[in-house]
C-alpha cells in the first residue's frame, strides 16, 4: 500500500471532492470504494472569511485522509499563499501543489512548480506536486524536495487515459523507490487498473467518477480496477511474446 | 386576527407555504424582518427556470418528479409563466456534452439547425444541434415573488416585520427563512451562487438556453425587453455577498461564446447570494424545537417551493406524511 511522507494509506484510490451532485453522493463515492484520501480544493471556496467551513466539516466527517490543493493557481505566489492557508485551515503539511501553466490544457508550469515546491519544501511543507511525465522535470522536483510525484494520464477532465506509456514507464524505472500516482486524465477503470499494473502506487481522479451517471458506482468500479492492477503487478506478469505459446501441450506432434 | 400559522421567511418558500396555508382556509401570518422580497433574499437572484428535465441530468429523481408540478402551480396562483421550454447547445469541441445530456435527460429531443433557427432565429447560424425541452418553462422570480406577496395580502394574510414582542409568534411556526435558519439546523449550508443581469437588444431569446461547458456551465433566462439573465455559478461557499472577477469573466465569457453580440451588451447587475442547501441537496420538512422547518430548497427554489409547500400545508393541516422531502416524524 503506498506511503506518503512516512504515512501508510490503506487504498490505492484517492479521490477529488468537487463536481458531485451532492455532498451526500461524494460521501457515497467514498463508502463505496473506499478510497484512503480526499483531495480538496480551497482557492475558490475559501471567500472572504472561512466561508467554505460547512463544506470541509463534510469533507473531513469521510474519515479519510484531506490532501488539499492549490487547484486553480496560475502562479507561484497564488500557489504558495494558498498552500499556506491550506495548512492553516486543515492542519496539515500535505498539499497537492498545482501550478497551472496554461489556461486551456490546465497543462501544469514546470518552471513554476519546481519554483513553488522549493519555497513551500522550505517551510516545512510536504509537496505532492502535480507535473507531467517529464523525467527532468520529476528530477528537479525531487532535489527540490518533493518525496511524492503526481504525473498527469492526460490533461485534467479528459478521460483519456495514460497519454504516454513509454514516458510513464520510465518514470517509474527511474524512481523505484518514490511513491508515484497518477493524477489526471483518467476516465475509466480499465485505465487505473494499467496504471497500477505498471507499478504506480496509486491513482487520483476526480471527474470520471463525480461526472459519471451514477458516481458511487463508478466510485467502486475504479476501487475494484485498482485492486485488479495492484494483484496483476504483485503476481509477477508475463512477458508478452510473439510466437503463440500452447498452455496445453499438444500430444502426438513432431516437436517443431 | 389571530393566525393558526406563522410563517417565518418571506422568499420563495415562505411564501409559497403561505400561499398554499390560505387557499386551504387556515389563518396566516408571515414574519420577515426585511419586508417585502428583495435582494436579502437568495430567490431574488434566481434564474426562475422551471426546468425539472435539465435539473435530472444530475439532481435526484425526486427533484424531477415535483418539479414537473411547479409551472402549474404558479401559473394558478397568478404567476406569468412562459411555456416555451429549454433550448440546451453546446460549443462544437465540447459536442460530447451534448451526447451525455441527452443519455441522461428526460424528455430531451434532439434537433437540427433549421429548427433552431425556427425556435431562435439568432442562434440558428451559430448551432447545428441543440437539445429541445418541450415541456419545461420560465417565469421572472422578482415579478412573481412580488404578485405572490400582493395576492396573499388581499387575500388577508397578515404581514409584519418583527414578531410579537408579548412573546412567541401566534400558532404553529412554520420556519422558512432559508440559510439564516443556520442557527438551527446545522447541516444546512450555504452554496455560493453568482449571476449577472444584461440588457442586449441585439439580440433575441425566447426561451431558456443552457450552454453546456465541462468547466462554465452557463444558462441564459430572458427577462423580455432585451434583458437577460446569466447564471450561474456553483461554489461550496457560505459567502453571501462577493462576486469574485473570476465568477463574472466566466459568466460573461460564456455568455459571448454563445453570440458575440452580447459583447456590447450593458451590464446591469452582478448579483450574488448563497443557496440553503442539506447535504443531499434535497429540501426537506423537519421538525425541531416546536417548529416546522421547511428549508433547502438549493438551486430550485421556485421549482420546488411548490411541492414543499403543498407537502407542509398536508403535514400541518392534515396530519398527511408526505413521502418526500420529510425527513422525521418526531420532535427532535
Amino acid at each position: 500500500m503506498p506511503n506518503f511522507y512516512g504515512t501508510e494509506i490503506a487504498s490505492r484510490l484517492m479521490l477529488g471532492t468537487a463536481q458531485y451532485p451532492s455532498p451526500a453522493i461524494l460521501a457515497e463515492a467514498f463508502r463505496r470504494s473506499g478510497a484512503g484520501i480526499a483531495t480538496v480544493s480551497v482557492r475558490r471556496e475559501a471567500g472572504g472569511e472561512r466561508a467554505g467551513e460547512a463544506f470541509w466539516a463534510l469533507v473531513q466527517e469521510l474519515g479519510v485522509a484531506l490532501l488539499p490543493n492549490t487547484a486553480g493557481c496560475h502562479s507561484v505566489r497564488e500557489a504558495v499563499t494558498t498552500a499556506q492557508m491550506a495548512r492553516e485551515l486543515f492542519d496539515t503539511r500535505w498539499i497537492k501543489l498545482e501550478v497551472i501553466g496554461h489556461a486551456d490544457t490546465l497543462q501544469p508550469d514546470p518552471f513554476g512548480l519546481v519554483e513553488a515546491a522549493r519555497i513551500l519544501v522550505g517551510e516545512g511543507f510536504e509537496v505532492f506536486p502535480y507535473c507531467t511525465e517529464d523525467l527532468v522535470l520529476c528530477e528537479r522536483l525531487v532535489e527540490a524536495g518533493c518525496r511524492v510525484l503526481m504525473p498527469w494520464g492526460a490533461p485534467i477532465g479528459t478521460g483519456l487515459g495514460l497519454n504516454n506509456i513509454y514516458g510513464l514507464r520510465s518514470l517509474r524505472a527511474h524512481f523505484p523507490e518514490l511513491p508515484l500516482v497518477i493524477d489526471a486524465g483518467l476516465g475509466l477503470p480499465s485505465q487505473a487498473a494499467q496504471a497500477i499494473e505498471m507499478g504506480y502506487d496509486a491513482v487520483l481522479l476526480n471527474t470520471a467518477v463525480a461526472r459519471a451517471g451514477d458516481p458511487a458506482m463508478m466510485a467502486e468500479g475504479f476501487a475494484r480496477a485498482v485492486e485488479a492492477g495492484a494483484l496483476a503487478h504483485a503476481a509477477d506478469p508475463m512477458e508478452p511474446r510473439d510466437m503463440a505459446a500452447p498452455s496445453t501441450p499438444v500430444l502426438g506432434k513432431a516437436f517443431l | 386576527m389571530s393566525a393558526a400559522f406563522t410563517v417565518l421567511g418571506g422568499g420563495v418558500c415562505g411564501l409559497a407555504v403561505a400561499a398554499e396555508l390560505a387557499a386551504r382556509g387556515a389563518a396566516v401570518g408571515l414574519v420577515d424582518p426585511a419586508g417585502a422580497p428583495g435582494p436579502h433574499a437568495c430567490s431574488w437572484w434566481a434564474g426562475g427556470m422551471l426546468a425539472p428535465d435539465c435539473e435530472g441530468v444530475s439532481a435526484e429523481p425526486g427533484v424531477v418528479r415535483h418539479g414537473r408540478r411547479a409551472a402549474d402551480w404558479w401559473e394558478a396562483r397568478g404567476a406569468e409563466v412562459i411555456r416555451n421550454g429549454t433550448l440546451v447547445v453546446a460549443l462544437g469541441r465540447d459536442r460530447s456534452e451534448l451526447t451525455t445530456f441527452s443519455r441522461r435527460a428526460e424528455n430531451a429531443r434532439r434537433i437540427g439547425r433549421d429548427e433552431i433557427a425556427a425556435l431562435e432565429p439568432d442562434l440558428g447560424e451559430r448551432f447545428a444541434e441543440a437539445l429541445l425541452m418541450e415541456a419545461e418553462a420560465h417565469l421572472d422570480p422578482r415579478a412573481t415573488l412580488a404578485g405572490l406577496r400582493a395576492r396573499l395580502a388581499g387575500q388577508g394574510v397578515a404581514f409584519r416585520t418583527e414578531e410579537p414582542a408579548d412573546g412567541p409568534a401566534e400558532g404553529q411556526v412554520i420556519d422558512c427563512r432559508g440559510l439564516a435558519a443556520r442557527d438551527s439546523l446545522a447541516d444546512l449550508r450555504g452554496v455560493k451562487g453568482e449571476m449577472v443581469v444584461l440588457r442586449c437588444p441585439e439580440i433575441t431569446l425566447s426561451r431558456p438556453v443552457r450552454l453546456l461547458h465541462p468547466r462554465f456551465p452557463l444558462y441564459i433566462v430572458p427577462r423580455g425587453d432585451g434583458v437577460y439573465m446569466l447564471g450561474a455559478t456553483q461554489i461550496e461557499s457560505g459567502e453571501r455577498r462577493r462576486a469574485t472577477l473570476r465568477s463574472v469573466m466566466e459568466l460573461l465569457n460564456a455568455a459571448y461564446a454563445l453570440h458575440p453580440a452580447f459583447a456590447e451588451a450593458e451590464i446591469l447587475e452582478i448579483g450574488v447570494d448563497a443557496r440553503p442547501a442539506f447535504p443531499d441537496n434535497l429540501p426537506r420538512l423537519r421538525r425541531q424545537g416546536g417548529r416546522l422547518f421547511a428549508n433547502g430548497l438549493f438551486r430550485h427554489g421556485f421549482l420546488l417551493a411548490p411541492a414543499l409547500a403543498v407537502m407542509a400545508a398536508d403535514l400541518v393541516l392534515e396530519g398527511r406524511i408526505p413521502e418526500d422531502f420529510h425527513e422525521d416524524h418526531s420532535e427532535r
